[in-house]
């Protein structure tokens, strides 16, 4: 499975267990509209570490905290190799 | 002859009448107001001397109930919006509550519980003849979470909820926001502060983020305050550059140095600060050069009114902003240490001239300013019949700063072959958590494991981390 299609399920999975509604996710949608809270973007990072093996935010210099969905996707491919 | 007490009012209108003004979701009332208005309905009088209840969704009206009411009611129970109702009657009880006040709203916590007095307050302020005159010592509570989920009753007053604001002239000007409830001892202190300064931009959890940001900006925000996790928020909505504030404050959680750097790199022009404060040992200190964690010279500095130390690994603070104690059934389980400090459970570790926070003793999990008791969470998960035992746990979350994980021991198979495969006993587990516990405390993720590490003394072993 690719980074990208890892990290849709991801959010798919989330949204239904927090009972959220999804909006249609594409690499302009701003995260903030995606339907998702706090709590559920830090369910997903802390998952997609397991399945990934990464931690885009955790690395030791300075993040530019992703506002879409296609930056969100971006720090992921760039880290897992 | 005693001097007469001194209320949260006397206090606004010492300089002369309150320029400033509190904004909900759906307006602003100005405080001057208050001096010939109320939201009570005329009804003031009959809850002096009571201990009251306050119990509202609405976050301007209870800003204005509490300050309608310090001086006059003898005890004020600041509930906080989420409160389990299974919870109520106990909160009811240990604080002998003979009177409560909520708003119009149907959905007013614990509207169906009999209590001596009710009263429905109502915004806007309506013209109302209102006897401005303090005759007690408010009592304060504030509700903060226990090992079983059950709240804490933390008692505090006037003077040590404002023991940390600076003595000064009222600065019309400074129009404050803030991403907490007010009804949460960090909430309260942004609340305080507005009052005897300027303005207040209040939130409502049902308003979208960038449309509080907009509020707040038409407001002409200047001091805005919230978690790192609120402001993690903000960086990534894309819509930081709405407000322009000259003073940007983080607490409630530990402020780690990505967050420090992106609200500088976001609001350049800002003083970027960070607090420490708790409901139990109040306001300790602000720190203001851009680095994550506190200058050593705080520790053991003499003529500080703020006394802080590290003993046993725990940052220690004694100061008139402490709490006076527990109300109720748990007054003996108060955080006090042998010097008469409130030990914070927060452990220290000094690197050079600067003291780092490591996260909570005692495993207490902070997940986007919320605490989390594991036994609260592993009592859920013990209860079900696959399961032998669990330790519930800490791990760092870029988002919320922490989010709970659970490792699980199954049960001996009977034998009988009932047992689902892991995957899907891992969902049936999260699926019981969900049902019965607040959404910040459900397990992130589920593993089961062989076995857990169980102390000399018998207990899980829980390592600090």
């Amino acid at each position: 499975m690719s980074v990208k299609s890892t990290i849709v399920s991801q959010f798919e999975q989330v949204a239904t267990e927090q009972e959220r509604k999804l909006a249609r996710l594409s690499d302009d949608t701003k995260l903030i509209e995606c339907g998702l809270d706090s709590l559920s973007f830090a369910i997903i990072v802390a998952r997609l570490e397991d399945s990934l093996g990464v931690d885009p935010f955790s690395a030791e210099r300075a993040v530019n905290f992703p506002v879409t969905f296609g930056d969100f996707v971006t720090l992921y491919e760039g880290l897992a190799k | 002859m005693p001097s007469k007490p001194r209320s949260l009012w006397d206090s606004i209108t010492a300089a002369g009448p309150p320029a400033g003004s509190l904004y909900g979701c759906g307006g602003g009332v100005a405080l001057a107001g208050l001096a010939h208005a109320s939201i009570l309905g005329g009804r003031l009088e009959e809850l002096r001397g009571r201990s009251v209840l306050l119990a509202m969704t609405d976050q301007l009206t209870a800003a204005l109930a509490i300050a309608e009411l310090d001086g006059v009611a003898r005890r004020m129970v600041l509930l906080t919006p989420g409160l389990a109702a299974e919870h109520l009657p106990a909160v009811i009880a240990g604080a002998a509550a003979d009177a409560r006040v909520q708003d119009t709203d149907r959905s007013s916590p614990g509207r169906e519980i009999g209590i001596g007095i009710s009263v429905d307050a109502r915004a806007p302020l309506e013209p109302h003849p209102v006897r401005r005159a303090s005759t007690c010592e408010t009592e304060w509570i504030l509700l903060t979470s226990g090992t079983t989920g059950a709240p804490k009753l933390v008692q505090h007053d006037l003077a040590s909820l404002t023991a940390a604001l600076a003595d000064g002239p009222p600065a019309p000007e400074v129009v404050w926001a803030t991403f907490y409830d007010i009804r949460r001892y960090g909430g309260l202190q942004i609340y305080l502060r507005a009052l005897h300064a300027g303005s207040l931009v209040l939130s409502d959890p049902a308003e979208p983020l960038i449309g509080f940001l907009a509020r707040a900006a038409a407001a002409g925000v200047t001091h805005i305050s919230g978690t790192p996790s609120h402001w993690r928020r903000v960086l990534m909505s894309g819509a930081a550059a709405t407000i322009a504030p000259r003073y940007v404050r983080l607490s409630g959680e530990i402020a780690d140095q990505a967050i420090l750097d992106g609200l500088k790199a976001a609001y350049p022009e800002a003083t970027v600060a960070h607090a420490f404060a708790s409901t139990e040992a109040g306001v300790a200190f602000e720190v203001r050069d851009g680095r994550a964690g506190f200058p050593a010279t705080l520790l053991d500095a003499p003529g500080s009114p703020v006394h802080l130390r590290v003993a046993e690994g725990t940052l220690r603070i004694r100061s008139a902003g402490n709490a006076h104690g527990y109300l109720g059934v748990d007054t003996g389980s108060f955080p006090r240490a042998s010097d008469d400090a409130v030990d914070t459970g927060d452990r220290i570790e000094q690197r050079a001239d600067r003291c780092y926070f490591l996260g909570r003793q005692g495993g207490v999990i902070n997940v986007g300013g919320l605490k989390v008791y594991p036994e609260e969470i592993e009592a859920v998960i013990n209860s079900h019949p696959w399961v032998r035992m669990s330790r519930v746990s800490a791990r760092r979350n870029p988002i919320t700063g922490a989010v709970v994980v659970a490792d699980v021991v199954l049960a001996e198979a009977d034998g009988t072959g009932g047992r689902p495969p892991s995957e899907a006993l891992e969902r049936e587990l999260l699926h019981s958590c969900r049902r019965s516990l607040a959404p910040y405390k459900v397990p992130a993720a589920i593993r089961i494991v062989p076995g857990l590490e169980v102390s000399a003394a018998g207990k899980l072993a829980r390592p600090d981390a």
